[in-house]
């Protein structure tokens, strides 16, 4: 499939024809002070003209001197909100002679549509795709929710301050699992999106936009862009044997500094687009005739995360901190065929110390400076 | 017995309660449809579930060869474990399993085996113990040796002492503590590793029982030239959904609910050795 | 009497590696004795002057706590050792040992020993290593045992 031109005036037509299927449309937009993923209703919804300036533990969205619909990094945000719900029911049961019965819960929900998804985001779906897919067992709600997702990946256009897909090779550049990928391009006067449908689905609703054949300036255009923002990377990290040497290193003197400064907030494992830990609540009502289930995000930084009979397992921060960091950069690896980071910077963004996780690498390899 | 969603339990019904010591029961449970069946490899554990109360892993404590019974030594430390504990004949118990990895008994065929276990430890193995003694003959010498707190807190009692009293096994119990009125053994159940006659050269060993008690008995073992592929212990952490998504039970690059619980002492020993990993 | 103990006192896995010599010495100062069930074999405070090597049997080493009565605190068996208290001043046990079974065992002369490894510091030397690997032993189960792992937070 060859690439295709869409005018930014006609973008619309996408969401119309989304809509037309049954798609609810979730992407960009602007929402207290930072880009967030929620409800679009059309191209108007989208952060038109806005920049968001990133470094360790700083977030501040700024206005450009465009107007480009995705001229920003990631945001607080991950795709994982959508196929991971942060609070989910399982199932509610009743008491009844003497026993009970389960009902699992499924809720019917429309099909959802990503709009503006990042290759970093789209390694990041993968990893958990393998996760609650491809195990032992299979999670029955995120299979169903992710049969069905529309998926519309975005080439970056802009490097965030903390980025480092391309050390990661999740980036910049979508290379897979997308029904459509774009890239802006903003040329004097001109602000048009090369297109690429991925599958079938995806040329289905590109035929129902207006577009027509890229010109060889126009997919020069779009490569000079994915070229530019690769070349603007905020953050490196060097992978080269690093399973081995987080494993080697379990008492590294590095653990106690990173600890002296870590709150265990939690927040690097809420804005990760992979992290998956969840705990479980068991509920009644007031009669306790009727009970229920529900999933919910946890965080391997907190107390209860490893409890057992009396204590727990990791009681210290230095010990929580090094479970992070190893289980994504290293454990992952023997676990799922992959790393779990992807490169997005979420982590390093959202510290509010600033702790910068390809810093802490550097330092374990005994590394200075950036 | 896991249907196509592993995250819902099925009720069981409870037939026996039996009081083991003071703060552990024996659970005796009956499915609640005639048509389920119900099999397990010994080591594995299920999921169970107090209605309204939450969930717990325990791991089956009884013969694996009866389908429609399932049985469970629970201590009551938690909201949950002490609800299991509450339970009388008829109440209901939510089952989830089985999982797990199991004891290796078809690779300690033409062995000795060497069991230690500690505490409330004892429940993991006894259907290793079942499993071994009704094939007899596919293994070499048994050996037993268990330790508890003191005389009250030891598990099957008289289980341990109809399987000390078999002419083709050896069954070895200690104490930490006793009073004077004890005639048996006072100390570590790591002496008997020291002291009893085994080949070391063809040997399995099955351990159970709190971790620091493990490493010491990993240690006895080694010390009696036992090679860790050769040294399985089984492992326990936090647990919430015991199918490998919530993440809470990882044990280094391991799952404890799926990769685990029983390992080869090989296969984790630099985690094992680690402090709160 | 000295001269048949000399071939069963070498079985005893206590003497594995003793020189030809050194055994000679010991059994100069080893006697057979034997406890009926229940017998104290010493008791706290007496004049600790012998130590055991258990040749079979079970031995409890007890401490009397006020309010808690008799508590057993180790048990020893066949191929164990019972006794360090004659090693070092003021020479006196500081538990009670009692035969909780019928048990033979060699006991050993302390006093006449401690001469005997004045005089030779090789047989000194031997008997120490020895030693310090049964206390080491002893202190690390005593350790586990302190720890009290089957109780409380650290149950299974």
């Amino acid at each position: 499939m060859g690439k295709e031109v869409v005018q930014r005036s006609d973008l619309d037509a996408l969401f119309e024809a989304l809509k037309r299927r049954g798609y609810r449309i979730v992407g960009p937009r602007v929402r207290d002070g930072a880009i967030v993923y929620d409800e679009l209703s059309s191209v108007s919804d989208l952060p038109e003209g806005w920049t968001d300036e990133q470094e360790g533990g700083t977030y501040r969205l700024k206005r450009r001197d465009d107007l480009a619909l995705f001229g920003y990094a990631v945001g607080p945000h991950s795709w994982k909100k959508f196929l991971f719900p942060p609070a989910l029911r399982l199932w509610s049961a009743e008491r009844e002679s003497g026993s009970f019965t389960i009902h699992a819960a499924c809720e019917e929900t429309p099909p959802l549509a990503f709009i503006g998804v990042r290759s970093c985001e789209i390694h990041a779906i993968a990893i958990q795709d393998r996760i609650f897919q491809e195990g032992r067992y299979v999670d029955p709600h995120y299979k169903k929710t992710r049969e069905n997702i529309f998926l519309l990946a975005l080439n970056c256009g802009q490097a965030g301050g903390t980025c480092f897909c391309v050390s990661m090779n999740t980036g910049p550049r979508a290379t897979f699992a997308f029904d459509l990928a774009l890239t802006e391009v903003l040329d004097g006067s001109l602000h048009y999106f090369v297109v690429e449908a991925g599958t079938q689905k995806g040329a289905a609703i590109l035929r129902e936009i207006p577009h027509r054949p890229a010109a060889a300036r126009e997919e020069e255009g779009a490569e000079r862009v994915i070229a530019s923002t690769a070349a603007r990377m905020g953050r490196t990290m060097k992978t080269d044997g690093i399973k081995e040497l987080l494993y080697s290193n379990l008492e590294h003197p590095r653990w106690n500094d990173v600890a002296s400064r870590c709150l265990t907030c939690g927040n690097c494992t809420l804005v990760c687009p992979t992290c998956f830990c969840s705990t479980v609540e068991d509920s009644t009502d007031l009669k306790g005739e009727k009970a229920e289930r529900w999933r919910k995000w946890d965080s391997c930084f907190t107390m209860d995360h490893s409890y057992i009979h009396g204590g727990s397992v990791r009681a210290t921060s230095r010990s929580r901190y090094r479970q992070w960091m190893t289980h994504k950069l290293a454990t992952w690896i023997d676990q799922f065929g992959t790393s779990g980071c992807v490169g997005c910077g979420r982590c390093i963004t959202w510290c509010p110390v600033a702790i910068d996780i390809t810093e802490e690498v550097r330092a374990i390899r005994g590394e200075e400076g950036r | 017995m896991i249907g196509e969603n592993p995250l819902i339990p099925e009720p069981w019904i409870v037939r026996r309660v039996r009081k083991e010591t003071r703060d552990i029961r024996t659970l005796e449970l009956g499915p609640s449809r005639p048509e389920t069946s119900f099999l397990f490899s010994p080591g594995q554990f299920n999921m169970l579930y107090v209605f309204g109360v939450g969930e717990v892993p325990i791991s089956m404590s009884g013969q694996p060869g009866r389908s429609r019974t399932l049985v469970h030594t629970v201590r009551g430390v938690g909201a949950v474990s002490c609800a299991i504990s509450r339970l009388r004949p008829g109440g209901v118990v939510g089952v989830r399993g089985p999982f797990g990895s199991c004891w290796p008994l078809e690779q300690a065929k033409g062995q000795d085996v060497v069991i230690v276990a500690g505490g409330i430890g004892l429940a993991p193995l006894r259907p290793a113990v079942y499993a071994l003694l009704s094939a007899r003959q596919d293994y070499r010498r048994i050996l037993l040796f268990y330790g508890a707190r003191t005389p009250r807190d030891l598990l099957f009692a008289k289980e341990l002492e109809r399987w000390r009293g078999r002419l083709d096994m050896t069954v070895e119990v200690t104490v930490d503590s006793a009073s004077s009125a004890w005639r048996g053994d006072v100390g570590v159940v790591t002496r008997f590793i020291s002291s009893s006659e085994f080949e070391t050269e063809n040997a399995t060993a099955l351990l159970c029982g709190p971790e620091v008690m493990m490493r010491f008995a990993v240690r006895a073992l080694q010390g009696r030239g036992l090679a860790s592929e050769k040294i399985y212990v089984s492992m326990e952490r936090n647990m919430k959904c015991a199918a490998g998504f919530c993440g809470r039970c990882q044990f280094g690059p391991t799952f404890v609910c799926r990769d685990g619980p029983v390992f080869s002492y090989a296969a984790i020993r630099r985690w094992f050795e680690t402090r709160e990993i | 009497m000295i001269d048949t103990l000399e071939p069963i006192l070498k079985e005893h896995s206590f003497f594995r590696g003793f020189s030809a010599e050194h055994v000679r010495i010991l059994v100069g100062c080893a006697s057979n004795v034997r406890f009926a069930s229940g017998e104290t074999i010493f008791r706290s405070n007496e004049e600790a002057n012998r130590f055991y090597l258990i040749r079979e049997g079970k031995v409890a080493i007890e401490v009397f706590v006020p309010g808690r009565g008799a508590l057993t605190i180790q048990t020893l068996g066949a191929g164990e050792v019972l006794g360090w208290s004659w090693l070092f001043p003021p020479y006196r046990w500081n538990f009670d040992a009692l035969a909780v079974e019928e048990t033979r065992a060699f006991a050993l002369d302390g006093r006449c020993l401690r001469e005997k490894c004045e005089g030779n510091h090789d047989l000194g030397y031997e008997l120490m290593k020895r030693f310090s690997a049964i206390i080491i032993e002893r202190l690390q189960a005593t350790r586990l045992q302190l720890i009290d792992v089957y109780g409380g937070e650290l149950a299974k």
